[in-house]
């Protein structure tokens, strides 16, 4: 412990910080991604049409008990096939962008229970008071349940989200340079582990609580008051 | 697509000797005994931290809260990571170079994994907890239940059949979570994966495989978690639904 040598950290802090900018950037991009077409997944479960149903309860079991390793691993290994085989050519895409794919198909799934559970707790009248003002379908779900759906499940998405944030550690399976995998990649050169590993479960600490804090006085100020 | 599918591949001799599927059920079987020895652990102390974050005494519920908030908020490799390779160099040598050299992957892994999912087994305890009324407190406290007395006998039967559906679902986690434990060095179902992938390239047979494995395992959990579930519902209580989500 006495030798812990911050200079290890300051030297390297330009390229954690791209590591940590490329771990933003997937969980962004996953989140949003994620709840759009989370949300679709979501009103297929809900829909009235079985073939419907039942690709979206496959898809979220499916992908809700496979570990998060093993998908990125695949996803990374059969997205250039599959691609060759619609383009025609070859196409390795990289880990760090099959990464982008591979979190948005993948958190779908969990964010689709979460606007399940949305969607259910909106009470059923609102729903029927839509149809009776003449809105269809579309317009019911856009103007009246989605919005309250979003509202209700707002602290419990932006929790997977802080969930999603942490698990992009993961991409080291296919060694792209993300937040640890960067500071791991600098270990293997300086082997000072000490240093490399504690700074990336500081910094990861910090951000994760502050952002759980947050959402916890979120949870507390936006509860719809009925 | 030139992909050429092959499902044989499973039977042919790899170079030590053994067959595709060999390795398969190695990986299955040091998967579940990772997964369950880390859940026992996550159990037990899941259930300490989660009774003591509900007592009255300021210290117990501060470092139980501490711990969660700790635990929660670090990625589970970064995690495995600092006790592998950071733990032993902060403790003093003697202690280190014994967890570097004699201590067994496993058990390294199976603590690690166990104490990421303590944090979680925690916050459902300690909901289950809260979640009963006061009086039954009271009540034991009246009959001269000693505090301790009222958690054994009174709330904690009651606390537990009100998560155990929380709990299935941390059960189901646990293998999945199991996965991350390969990059420590243990040899499970994701690391044989990745192992075969490399020597045979057969990429959509061995992850249709393993997914089905995955799979297979989470929902065995949750049916055993759906039979202790029955078993132990208390008659005219309605408590929780199905097992799992």
């Amino acid at each position: 412990m006495s030798d812990f040598d911050f200079s290890v950290i300051t030297a390297n802090w330009a390229f954690l910080a791209q590591g940590l900018r490329y771990t933003l950037q997937v969980t962004i991009t996953a989140m949003i991604g994620g709840i759009l077409i989370g949300t679709v997944l979501a009103l297929m479960r809900l829909s009235s049409i079985t073939p419907l149903q039942w690709f979206a309860a496959g898809y979220v079991n499916i992908f809700r008990s496979v570990p998060l390793v093993q998908v990125i691993l695949a996803f990374y290994l059969i997205l250039p096939l599959v691609l060759q085989m619609v383009t025609g050519k070859q196409m390795p895409i990289g880990a760090a962008n099959s990464a982008y794919f591979t979190f948005t198909i993948f958190e779908a799934a969990y964010y689709s229970e979460i606007m399940r559970s949305g969607i259910q707790s909106v009470p059923r009248g609102q729903v029927a008071a839509g149809y009776a003002m003449g809105f269809t379908y579309g317009q019911t779900m856009r103007f009246v349940v989605l919005p309250q759906a979003f509202r209700n499940m707002l602290p419990v998405l932006l929790t997977q989200t802080i969930i999603l944030f942490q698990d992009v550690s993961l991409v080291y399976a296919i060694g792209a340079t993300d937040f640890f995998g960067a500071a791991d990649k600098i270990t293997q050169r300086d082997l000072r582990p000490v240093e490399m590993y504690t700074t990336v479960a500081v910094v990861y600490f910090i951000i994760c609580f502050t952002l759980s804090r947050l959402v916890k006085w979120l949870q507390s100020h936006i509860a719809i008051i009925r | 697509m030139d992909y050429h599918w092959n499902w044989m591949f499973f039977f042919q001799e790899t170079d030590d000797g053994l067959k595709y599927y060999d390795w398969m059920l190695s990986g299955l079987g040091w998967t579940t005994a990772v997964s369950l020895a880390s859940l026992v652990v996550a159990l037990l102390l899941g259930s300490v931290l989660g009774v003591m974050r509900t007592t009255p005494n300021r210290w117990l519920v501060g470092i139980g809260d501490t711990y969660v908030d700790v635990f929660r908020n670090v990625p589970l490799i970064v995690q495995l990571f600092m006790w592998f390779f950071v733990v032993p160099e902060l403790v003093p040598e003697t202690i280190g170079n014994w967890m570097k050299q004699d201590l067994p992957y496993i058990v390294t892994a199976v603590v690690g994994l166990g104490l990421y999912t303590a944090a979680r087994i925690a916050e459902q305890v300690k909901a289950g907890i809260n979640s009963l009324s006061r009086g039954q407190r009271f009540a034991g406290l009246a009959l001269g239940f000693t505090e301790w007395q009222t958690y054994r006998y009174v709330r904690l039967p009651m606390a537990y059949r009100i998560v155990l559906p929380a709990l299935t679902s941390e059960a189901m986690n646990i293998f999945k979570n199991s996965a991350v434990t390969y990059a420590v060095g243990i040899l499970e179902l994701y690391f044989q994966y990745k192992q075969i992938i490399e020597k045979t390239s057969q990429v959509l047979e061995i992850t249709i495989v393993v997914t089905s494995l995955y799979f297979l395992l989470a929902f065995v959990m949750n049916r055993i978690l759906a039979i202790v579930e029955s078993r132990t519902r208390v008659p005219g209580l309605i408590v929780g639904s199905k097992g799992g989500k």
